[in-house]
C-alpha cells in the first residue's frame, strides 16, 4: 500500500481540480444538469485532450498505461466537484470490463475510441429482482444460428441514454441464481429490440431501465468466453466499488471543509457555534470518519485490480461498507451542524449529500458488502 | 405481528370508536389525497382544506381542543386512538400551526376578540397560519431575533425578515415574534403578534429544499402596519408564549401515528423484496434493525400517552418527544431507503404521485423513499435543533 502520491498522481489531481474549478462551478453545473445530454460533451472532449480518459488503458491501445491509483485521484476530484460526466460508466466500468475480458479485436476497436472521447459505454448488469447480486440474472441469450437472441429487463443502467454501446450480462445456461452460465455481450443501443426508459438519479446522473426483446446480436458481440462472464463482471464491479469510494472521499472532504468553515463563522448566542462543545465533538467525529474512510480507500485502491478474486472481494467489501458508513456520518453531520441552510437546493452541501447517497447505493450497498465480507 | 398492534388490549367501546374513525376515513378521504399522504408528498391547499371541512362536519376537527372552543371533546384515550387511526389510514396530519400551536396560546392569553375571531376560523382552516419565528441570524438562538415592531398610534410597524416559514405560500395568517424593546435583554423585549399575510409590505419568496419540494419560504416585512389588536397577550411577554407554543410544536414533531404508519409500510416493502435466500424482512440483520426501531417507537407511544394523561402542558416531555420522535422518524426513512436496493436511485421530486402502476420505475413505493429520507433530515433541526433540546433537558436537571 502506497500512502504517498506519486508525481504523476499529483499532476493528475491538479489537472482534474483545475478543470473542476474553472468549468464546474455551482451555476455551470446547474446548466450542465439541465442540458439535453445531462452532461457536457465539451468537458468530455477536454477530459480526452488532457488524457484523463485513458489513464489506465495500456499504451498499445492509445492510453497512458497507468494504475488504478492514478485514476483514483481524478475520481476523488470529480466527487468533490460533483462532476456528472459519464466517467464511471465509460472509463471505470466500460473500459475496465473490455480490458478484463474483451477479445483482442474488441480492445483494438473500442479502447482507442474511449481514450479519444469518441466512445461512451454503459454496463447493464442490474435487474429488478437482483438487488446487488451479480449472478442473479434472468436476462436470457439463446443461440440463434451463429449469433444470439437476447430477451430481458435491465435496471438502473448508469449512463445508458448517451452510451454508444451497451455491455449486457445475460444467461446462456443454468438457472437464475447460478454462478455459472452468464455471458457478456456488446450491444448497439440503437438496434431493433432495445428500448429504454431514461430518468435522473438522486445525484443528477442519468440512468435507464432497458428492455431487450428479441434482440439479435452476432457471435462477435460476445465479450470473453461464453458462460464465464461472471468473474470479469465481478472484477469490474469491484473496481467500480473502489471508484465510488474515491468519489465518496472527495465528497466527504468537501463536506467537512464546508462544515468546519461554517462552525467558525456562524455566530449564535454571541459566539461562533464552533465554540460549543457538542458541535466540536460531532465535527471531530466527522473528521475521524473521513480519516477512517481514507484508510479503507487505500486498501480498496491497492486491491482494485487484484487477480486474487477472494482477497479482492474481502478488501473491496470491507472498504465499501466502511466508506458508506463514514459517508453517512459526514453527510448527516454536515446537514445537522449547518441547520436549515444545508437543506436547501441553493447550497452545495445538499448536493454533495445526495451524491453520497447515490454512491452508497451503487456497486452494492452497505448491507450487501457487510454480508459479502462476512462470508 | 407488530408489537404496536395493541388494539386487543383496549376495551370494547374504545375498539368500536377506532372502527368508527377508520370507517369514516375510508368513506370520506379522497384516494388521491391518501396516495399523497402515503408517499409523504405535499398536499395542495385545497386537499388539506377539504379534509379539514370533512372533520368539521363530523365534529372531529381540532381533536385536542377543549369543547368550549369547538374541539372534539375526546377523552384522552379517544384522542390517542383518533390521532393514531387517522395517521395509519393515510389521512392528512391536521395543520399544526393554527390548531396545534397558536390556538393553545390563544386559549391561555388571547383576548376575547381574538378567541372569537380566530379560533373558529382555525377550526375550519379559513385561517391558515404560518409561523414567523426563525430569522437568518436567529436560528437556534431564537431570542436574538431582529425583526422590529415599532408602535405608531394605533398600529405597530414591522420591518425585518423571517426564514423557514413553512407554507407561507398557503397561509393567510401569521403568528410572529417581533422585537418591541431593543434595550433590554433579548428575551425580555419580544412580543407575539397575529396578523393577515395580505397586508401591504409582506413578501414571500420560496425556498426549494434538497428533496426537491417547496414547503418553506423567506418572508420579508417592509414597514408592514398591523393594528394594535394584533398583539397576543402582553407586550414584551412574547418569549414566554413562544416557549409554551414550542412545547406544543415539539410534541407534534414526535409524529407517533405517522411513524407507526411508516413502520407498517417499511415491513410491507421489506416483505416484498427478494434476497438470495428469501425476503428482506426475514433477513436477520435487517429484521433486528426494524425490531430495534419498533421498540423505541413503542416506548415513545407510551410516553406520549403519559403526557396526554397529565394536566400540565408538556415540559421536559416535549423535549424528549421531539428528540426521540425525530430520531425514530429518521431511522425509519433510512431503513425504507435501504429496503429497496438499486431502484432507490431514480429521483422523482413528485415522489411517484399520480403514476399508474406500470409507470413506476421499479417498486411503486420506491420514488417516495429518498425524498422522504432527505426531508426527514430537517426533523432534528426545526422546532429547536436536537442539540438545543438536549441543552434544555440538561438545564432542567440543574446542570
Amino acid at each position: 500500500m502506497d500512502f504517498v502520491p506519486t508525481e504523476t498522481q499529483k499532476m493528475l489531481r491538479d489537472m482534474a481540480d483545475r478543470l473542476v474549478r474553472d468549468r464546474y462551478n455551482f451555476e455551470a453545473r446547474k446548466t450542465i444538469v439541465g442540458s439535453d445530454d445531462g452532461f457536457s460533451r465539451q468537458i468530455w472532449k477536454q477530459l480526452a485532450e488532457l488524457g484523463l480518459l485513458g489513464i489506465e488503458i495500456p499504451e498499445e491501445y492509445g492510453g497512458s498505461g497507468g494504475t488504478f491509483a492514478d485514476i483514483a485521484v481524478v475520481l476523488e476530484s470529480f466527487g468533490k466537484g460533483l462532476v456528472i460526466e459519464p466517467y464511471l460508466s465509460t472509463v471505470v466500468l466500460g473500459a475496465g470490463l473490455i480490458l478484463a475480458a474483451g477479445q483482442e479485436a474488441q480492445k483494438r476497436d473500442l479502447l482507442p475510441k474511449i481514450v479519444s472521447g469518441d466512445m461512451l459505454l454503459a454496463l447493464a448488469y442490474t435487474e429488478g429482482q437482483s438487488r446487488y447480486a451479480l449472478n442473479h440474472v434472468a436476462t436470457k441469450a439463446r443461440r440463434d444460428g451463429a449469433g444470439y437472441v437476447i430477451d430481458g429487463h435491465k435496471a438502473v443502467v448508469l449512463g445508458a441514454d448517451t452510451a454508444d454501446k451497451l455491455i449486457v450480462s445475460a444467461r446462456t445456461s443454468d438457472a437464475i441464481a447460478d454462478m455459472s452460465g452468464i455471458s457478456l455481450f456488446l450491444v448497439d443501443p440503437k438496434a431493433k429490440g432495445v428500448s429504454m426508459r431514461v430518468y435522473v438519479n438522486v445525484d443528477d446522473r442519468r440512468a435507464a431501465d432497458i428492455i431487450l426483446e428479441g434482440l439479435k446480436v452476432e457471435a462477435s458481440a460476445l465479450i470473453g468466453t461464453e458462460n464465464h462472464g461472471l468473474a470479469p463482471l465481478e472484477a469490474t464491479i469491484d473496481r467500480g466499488a473502489a471508484a465510488v469510494g474515491c468519489e465518496s472521499l472527495g465528497a466527504m472532504g468537501a463536506l467537512n471543509a464546508l462544515t468546519l468553515d461554517y462552525l467558525k463563522t456562524r455566530v449564535q448566542f454571541g459566539r461562533p457555534i464552533g465554540a460549543f462543545q457538542v458541535l466540536q465533538h460531532r465535527m471531530a467525529d466527522m473528521v475521524m470518519a473521513e480519516y477512517q474512510a481514507r484508510s479503507m480507500l487505500f486498501l480498496a485502491i491497492d486491491q482494485a485490480n487484484s487477480k486474487d478474486a477472494q482477497a479482492r472481494a474481502q478488501a473491496i467489501s470491507a472498504a465499501k461498507a466502511q466508506i458508506d458508513s463514514c459517508g453517512q456520518v459526514v453527510g448527516r453531520g454536515t446537514i445537522q451542524l449547518h441547520g436549515g441552510i444545508a437543506m436547501t437546493m441553493e447550497y452545495v452541501a445538499g448536493h454533495l449529500f445526495r451524491r453520497l447517497i447515490a454512491l452508497e447505493k451503487m456497486m452494492g450497498d452497505r448491507n450487501y458488502h457487510l454480508e459479502r465480507f462476512a462470508i | 405481528m407488530g408489537m404496536l398492534d395493541m388494539d386487543l388490549t383496549y376495551p370494547d367501546e374504545v375498539q368500536r370508536f377506532a372502527e368508527a374513525v377508520r370507517a369514516f376515513v375510508r368513506a370520506e378521504l379522497p384516494s388521491p389525497t391518501k396516495d399523497k399522504v402515503l408517499r409523504n408528498a405535499k398536499l395542495s391547499r385545497e386537499e388539506q382544506v377539504y379534509w379539514q371541512r370533512k372533520l368539521c362536519e363530523r365534529g372531529w376537527a381540532c381533536a385536542g381542543w377543549p369543547k368550549q372552543y369547538g374541539g372534539a371533546g375526546f377523552t384522552l384515550m379517544e384522542r390517542h386512538i383518533f390521532d393514531n387511526t387517522i395517521a395509519e389510514e393515510g389521512a392528512p396530519t391536521p395543520n399544526p400551526f393554527g390548531e396545534g400551536m397558536i390556538a393553545p396560546v390563544l386559549f391561555a392569553v388571547g383576548s376575547d376578540t381574538q378567541k372569537a375571531e380566530i379560533l373558529p376560523r382555525i377550526r375550519t382552516l379559513d385561517y391558515w397560519f404560518c409561523q414567523g419565528f426563525s430569522e437568518p441570524g436567529a436560528g437556534s438562538d431564537l431570542a436574538s431575533l431582529k425583526t422590529r415592531a415599532v408602535r405608531d398610534g394605533d398600529e405597530w410597524v414591522i420591518s425585518g425578515q423571517k426564514i423557514w416559514t413553512s407554507y407561507a405560500h398557503f397561509a393567510n395568517m401569521m403568528f410572529c415574534l417581533v422585537r418591541t424593546d431593543p434595550d433590554v435583554k433579548p428575551q425580555a423585549g419580544i412580543s407575539m403578534m397575529v396578523f393577515p399575510m395580505s397586508l401591504p409590505g409582506i413578501t414571500v419568496r420560496p425556498i426549494i429544499t434538497m428533496d426537491g419540494s417547496h414547503s418553506v419560504n423567506e418572508t420579508f416585512f417592509d414597514n408592514v402596519r398591523v393594528p394594535a389588536s394584533s398583539l397576543v397577550g402582553e407586550v414584551n411577554k412574547g418569549w414566554t408564549y413562544a416557549k409554551l407554543l414550542l412545547g406544543y410544536e415539539r410534541t407534534g414533531i414526535a409524529g407517533i401515528g405517522h411513524s407507526k404508519r411508516v413502520l407498517r409500510q417499511l415491513k410491507q416493502l421489506a416483505a416484498g423484496q427478494a434476497t438470495g435466500s428469501g425476503v428482506l424482512l426475514d433477513d436477520p440483520t435487517f429484521h433486528s434493525k426494524v425490531a430495534a426501531v419498533e421498540m423505541e417507537l413503542l416506548a415513545l407511544e407510551i410516553t406520549a400517552l403519559r403526557v396526554l394523561a397529565q394536566d400540565d402542558p408538556p415540559g421536559l416531555e416535549a423535549n424528549l418527544l421531539k428528540i426521540k420522535g425525530s430520531e425514530i422518524r429518521q431511522t425509519l426513512t433510512e431503513l425504507c431507503v435501504d429496503a429497496v436496493g438499486p431502484y432507490v436511485l431514480p429521483f422523482d421530486p413528485n415522489r411517484g404521485v399520480g403514476l399508474s402502476e406500470s409507470d413506476h420505475i421499479g417498486p411503486s413505493e420506491a420514488a417516495a423513499l429518498v425524498p422522504a429520507f432527505l426531508e426527514a433530515r430537517a426533523l432534528t433541526i426545526y422546532g429547536g435543533s436536537n442539540e438545543i433540546q438536549h441543552n434544555i433537558v440538561a438545564k432542567s436537571l440543574g446542570l
